[in-house]
């Protein structure tokens, strides 16, 4: 199965950056997946102690100065310094190289969902806080939501059809089917993928009114997807950006290719996110279906899952519901218990761990805490490290007020 | 039917629009027409402040748009222009949702700011005036989170007329607008839709939007005559005035418009974006990049750069911008950018930011659609690195078949779309 069209234009993955609570590239956030230790902890950023969401999934071990030069640094949030290292890691991971491209040929689409919030709060602080206050030279360029894929593009001579996607969550993952409409109109590479940074204390506060974070307080159990103990998520910051290739122009710098952009599929529930409402299962499942016939797959095709998992109850059993109904009994697995919600950056590191459990035909075991699954939330849930030969994974990510996309990423095969 | 590329092609069918001067269709061209200033004295908060006083305001009036008292209170202000343009655009299209359809419509909207006049308004009561880092969540609305995330504007919108195709928001700055019809323009094409409510809006017109272009200088600093504050081209120009509003188009697949005998505006026959990959604010004089997405969207439909009939300009009213631009008309059209009526809408309606380019759109689809030109106002002296015809101050009839628009935003953005009259239809064989 591959996903050329009437272009004959294929799109597939070659490089892979990660800046993530997991760990700051591809292969430590791989290798943390397996160590049973969660990186959700007590926010450090600012004292969380006047809030009643106290933990967060942080990006640790992050020095800035490494990736972003101080003139730079000014003038960016920290959400943009992440995709701006992230970007540079899938880069030179793929080890294409752009001085040879015609700059029209390389693009970045990217998706965020709140923006340089960090950088935007003190900015109005500073405006505010005194009768004659003022915002600096930059907040006009590093609060809004496309300032990361301005940067990029700057910095990397991307000068082809660049996009800023922001549909809260689903991005993440509309970003790649982006690229991929991008890659079939000629374009050779495109990066894709987000990442948010969502932990200031006025974005906190304003997360807060979704209703769906977690107030618990013990890390190992404040985040429970599907499970009966599940009562909303912990925010994450980090996320994924990958270099998204057209084939032959992989195939000719005999580039490694971690998989294919086989299908993808997006809906919305026609209806706003409120307390209580799941948003809809046959939306959800419209969102999957669509991106299975894309890929010209049939649902038995599917090795693993990653779904959204936001891990609150009426959500999970619309998504549980959803599974089951277009993959039956198919292995699910799930990191963001460990993790967080990174919000866009979720999807796309999803689909960084849907490849690497390709190249390692290896499947990621869910959360040891996950034990006790809230009922019609029973689902085939990869206990353990699996060995298990995967050759095509599902993706799924859902956003605030009912937008859906499912992903599908295969093996590449010629 | 498809067009001479093999892809599906896309036409508009309805038009809704929120704009300063005047805040429905009509009411937009109308000003368009009469080359009437909407830029004023700012009235939303006290400007004294800040180096630059003007803006055009949208009077705007939820209930009379006919927002529901949920809406009014749920949505950002932007996000209300989104639910009035959208209604105004589907029923100028005459098209009729059911269950079946509502899978196949979309909406895609385009926002560069998206919620920041409500997340200004709380921020400044859960700060407490700026005084706490550690802001007090207990005073934030029950709404802050609509506000933190600008997907608000296609979910309101999508809930509203209950589809379930593909949603989302484009925002890439001063292009969002043009952008997000470029995105809707690419599903029809590709098959993954076959309606799409598309177009963008923005309120931007709140004490941090301002601090932040007087930081930059990129707004006008002249404050004691805003009706001639916004200056396109005009060798006098002093930077852009900043504007509000928003507009919706109707795409829908041609051949699906042509079944349901809907009235056509326009099609969609080309759109590209390009970055410019220099700098997040300044621009290069030589207009490279926008010169490469007018001819690569020209290309797209087979039209001739001799075809263009009428140029919407970004024509912000900064200098490096109109100087740019134009220097990107002479680079993409040769000799016949100077006998090319341009013009720019920014200078009645200010620059509404991501809303501009989906209103820049609307204002295309009108141009082709009446065959008058809107004017640049406010257009005096001329400079000698602007000297293309700028259809200065009297709107001017004349064929227009084929509308080029381009946009160009923070971030490097330079985006160009076409719109030409219908023709090639299967037993018409012209306007339809």
């Amino acid at each position: 199965m591959t996903s050329a069209d009437m272009t004959g234009r294929r799109a597939v993955i070659t490089g892979l950056g990660v800046i993530a609570p997991s760990g700051n590239d591809a292969d430590r956030h791989w290798k943390a997946l397996f160590d049973e230790t969660t990186k959700i902890g007590r926010i450090s950023l600012f004292d969380p102690s006047s809030y009643p969401v106290t933990l967060a999934g942080e990006v640790r071990d992050f020095d800035p100065d490494e990736h972003v030069a101080s003139r730079l640094k000014v003038a960016t949030d920290r959400w943009t310094w992440h995709g701006l290292a992230a970007s540079q890691q899938a880069l030179d991971d793929s080890g294409v190289d752009l001085s040879t491209m015609d700059p029209y040929d390389a693009a970045v689409a990217l998706a965020s969902s709140s923006g340089g919030n960090e950088f935007g709060q003190g900015e109005l602080q500073q405006l505010w806080a005194t009768p004659d206050g003022a915002v600096s030279v930059y907040q006009s360029i590093a609060w809004f939501y496309a300032a990361s894929v301005g940067q990029v593009s700057i910095r990397h001579q991307l000068k082809g059809q660049s996009c800023v996607l922001v549909s809260e969550s689903a991005g993440g993952l509309d970003s790649f089917a982006q690229a991929s409409r991008t890659i079939r109109r000629g374009t050779k590479v495109v990066l894709a993928g987000g990442t948010e940074g969502p932990l200031s204390p006025y974005a906190l506060t304003c997360q807060l009114r979704s209703g769906w974070l977690s107030t618990g307080t013990d890390p190992e159990r404040a985040y429970l997807p599907f499970d009966s103990a599940a009562a909303g998520f912990v925010p994450a910051e980090g996320g994924a950006v990958l270099l998204v290739e057209e084939l032959d122009h992989a195939r000719d710098r005999g580039a490694e290719i971690y998989g294919e952009i086989l299908g993808w599929g997006a809906t919305h529930d026609g209806r706003a996110s409120r307390p209580g409402d799941g948003g809809s299962a046959e939306q959800l499942v419209r969102a999957m279906r669509l991106a299975l016939e894309r890929s010209g797959a049939t649902a038995s095709d599917i090795d693993v899952l990653f779904p959204d998992a936001l891990g609150v109850p009426e959500h999970d059993l619309v998504e549980a519901q959803a599974i089951r109904e277009v993959l039956g009994d198919v292995p699910v697995s799930t990191q963001k218990a460990q993790l967080g919600r990174l919000y866009q950056g979720g999807a796309a590191l999803d689909v960084v761990t849907a490849l690497q459990a390709m190249r390692y035909d290896m499947l990621p075991p869910v959360t040891s805490q996950l034990t006790d699954p809230a009922p019609g939330c029973e689902l085939n849930f990869v206990r353990t490290p699996t060995a298990s030969r995967v050759r095509l994974a599902m993706v799924n990510a859902r956003g605030f007020d009912g937008f859906n996309t499912s992903l599908v990423v295969g093996r590449f095969s010629e | 039917m498809t067009g001479a590329n093999g892809l599906r092609r896309v036409a508009v069918t309805g038009v809704g629009v929120v704009a300063p001067g005047g805040v429905t269709r009509d009411q937009f061209w109308a000003t368009l027409t009469a080359g009437r200033t909407a830029t004023r004295r700012i009235t939303f908060f006290d400007p004294s402040k800040f180096r630059s006083q003007v803006a055009a305001e949208a009077d705007f009036d939820p209930v009379a748009a006919g927002l529901s008292a949920q809406e009014i209170r749920r949505a950002d202000r932007y996000v209300q222009f989104g639910l009035a343009c959208a209604a105004e655009a589907l029923a100028d299209s005459g098209l009729e949702l059911d269950e079946r359809t509502r899978e196949s419509t979309g909406v895609v909207m385009g926002s560069a700011v998206g919620g920041t006049m409500a997340l200004e308004d709380e921020y400044v009561a859960v700060s407490n005036t700026g005084q706490e880092w550690l802001v007090d969540h207990t005073y934030g609305g029950p709404f802050l989170y609509q506000a933190l995330i600008p997907s608000s504007l296609a979910g309101d919108i999508a809930h509203r007329y209950s589809t379930n195709g593909p949603a989302q928001v484009v925002s890439t700055g001063c292009t969002s607008g043009i952008d997000a019809i470029g995105y809707a323009f690419q599903l029809i094409q590709d098959g993954e839709a076959d309606v799409i409510i598309s177009g963008a809006s923005d309120s931007p017109i709140s004490p941090v939007t301002v601090s932040s272009f007087d930081a930059i200088k990129a707004t006008t600093p002249e404050n004691d005559d805003p009706e001639h504050a916004s200056r396109p081209f005009d060798a006098t120009r002093r930077g852009f005035v900043m504007g509000e509003g928003g507009a919706v188009l109707i795409l829908e697949e041609l051949d699906h418009a042509v079944r349901r005998g809907a009235r056509i505006y326009c099609e969609v026959t080309g759109y590209a974006s390009r970055s410019n990959g220099f700098h997040m604010t300044g621009l290069r004089p030589d207009g490279l990049e926008m010169a490469e997405a007018i001819t690569v969207s020209l290309n797209q439909g087979r039209t001739n750069p001799t075809d263009v009939d009428y140029i919407c300009a970004h024509g912000s009213g900064t200098k490096q911008n109109d100087r740019h631009e134009t220097a990107a008309f002479k680079k993409a059209l040769g000799e016949h950018a100077y006998a090319t009526p341009v013009s720019s809408i920014k200078s009645m309606v200010g620059h509404s930011l991501g809303a501009i380019g989906a209103i820049e759109m609307a204002a295309c689809a009108l141009t082709i659609d009446n065959n008058v030109v809107p004017p640049t106002a406010n257009w005096s002296q001329r400079d000698p690195e602007c000297d293309l015809d700028y259809t200065p101050n009297t709107a001017r009839e004349t064929t227009v078949d084929v509308a080029l628009s381009v946009g160009s935003g923070f971030g490097g953005f330079q985006s160009a779309m076409v719109f030409s009259r219908v023709t090639n239809v299967a037993g018409d064989g012209g306007r339809v």
